[in-house]
């Protein structure tokens, strides 16, 4: 059953291993040589005209919660279309149906709120 | 290599463990809340781990998707939001030491009787019923001296975890999930309402401090020059 995840597991694994041999050779076997240049933000950017802390606008909290709100709802449809897929001949499908339907309505009724109050727009 | 290969659950277990605890510790010693927006990221994923170790796919694919990737954004902005740019060097304990271990030490007690004797403790240590869905039956038995009885049957079968979850979801407890879209629509509307508060003009478009010094300083220069 959770054999199937071995797989990922030893990606995972495999990711660390191999990112941490790197960062480690560079810092066994590289020159560590610092000068300004390299202590820079970018070596090659723009340096830093502002403070990089700032207060952000609060419509960038507004889209992230937006984004989390209908992140759910999409996660609510995975496992109605695992199931949604042996009973749609039966006839629970319909009914499987008109549920998810009237999820998705309810929903929409948000999303057409948030568009006329136009939260999509960035001015 | 038998008993090496059946422990390997127990120690991966204590190692994903370790982490999410270490972690969740790291969370609120960090002085830095970017750094602690990423540990709690740590601890998160570990939570996922645990789920799927547990059998339950869906909600350590859903703690992946929702939290890993959502309510992080989310506070990584709230950090953003406010302006913590310097906390001060301030001690580590507060006067409120006292009263958080009491409740952190009433919280703990709680979740342990809960999972010890409640609802949630898995007695017969089946984690495949995590993946199982179960139908209803009303099954007319004829005894051998004639009488009928009838005889509530429950069928467990055995199907992924998403499955299970869908069919717990969409066919038990179908009022709660249409509840949900509910709570969402509320959160919606919440989020739009936080946004709504007009800028001033004096808050709005407001020229950056860095602009205005070099303005300053170019005027000086021209009031030095045209003298």
């Amino acid at each position: 059953m959770t054999h199937t995840f071995v797989p990922i597991l030893l990606m995972l694994l495999f990711a660390v291993v191999v990112a941490g041999t790197i960062l480690g050779l560079n810092s066994v076997i590289g020159r560590h040589q610092r000068n300004p240049s390299k202590l820079a933000p970018y070596e090659s950017g723009v340096p830093l005209l502002d403070q990089n802390r700032k207060r952000m606008n609060v419509r960038f909290y507004q889209i992230a919660m937006l984004f989390i709100l209908f992140d759910i709802e999409a996660a609510f449809l995975y496992p109605w279309a695992v199931i949604y897929r042996g009973a749609s001949h039966g006839p629970s499908g319909l009914f499987l149906f008109t549920e998810m339907l009237l999820f998705i309505a309810l929903l929409g009724v948000g999303y057409v709120y948030v568009w006329k109050k136009k939260a999509f727009d960035w001015k | 290599m038998d008993s090496l290969t059946a422990n390997v659950p127990l120690l991966l277990f204590l190692i994903v463990g370790t982490i999410a605890v270490a972690s969740s510790i790291l969370v609120v010693a960090m002085r830095n809340p970017v750094h602690s927006a990423l540990f709690l990221l740590v601890t998160f994923l570990c939570v996922a781990m645990l789920f799927i170790m547990r059998g339950a796919d869906f909600v350590g694919a859903v703690q992946v998707l929702v939290y890993a990737g959502g309510i992080m954004v989310l506070f990584l902005f709230v950090v953003m939001l406010i302006n913590v740019r310097s906390l001060p060097h301030e001690r580590m304990t507060s006067p409120f030491l006292l009263g958080g271990l009491a409740v952190g030490a009433a919280i703990f007690v709680l979740f342990a009787t809960i999972v010890r004797t409640g609802a949630y403790h898995d007695e017969v240590n089946r984690p495949d019923l995590l993946r199982s869905t179960s139908t209803h039956i009303t099954e007319t038995v004829r005894a051998a001296d004639g009488t009928v009885a009838t005889r509530h049957v429950v069928r467990h079968h055995i199907v992924g975890n998403s499955e299970a979850v869908g069919s717990a979801l969409y066919q038990d407890y179908l009022v709660p999930f249409e509840v949900a879209s509910l709570f969402l629509l509320v959160a919606m509307i919440g989020a739009i309402v936080i946004g709504k508060r007009e800028l001033s003009a004096l808050e709005e478009e407001t020229v950056p401090d860095f602009i205005l010094e070099r303005m300053e300083t170019e005027a000086d220069v021209k009031e030095v020059v045209n003298a």
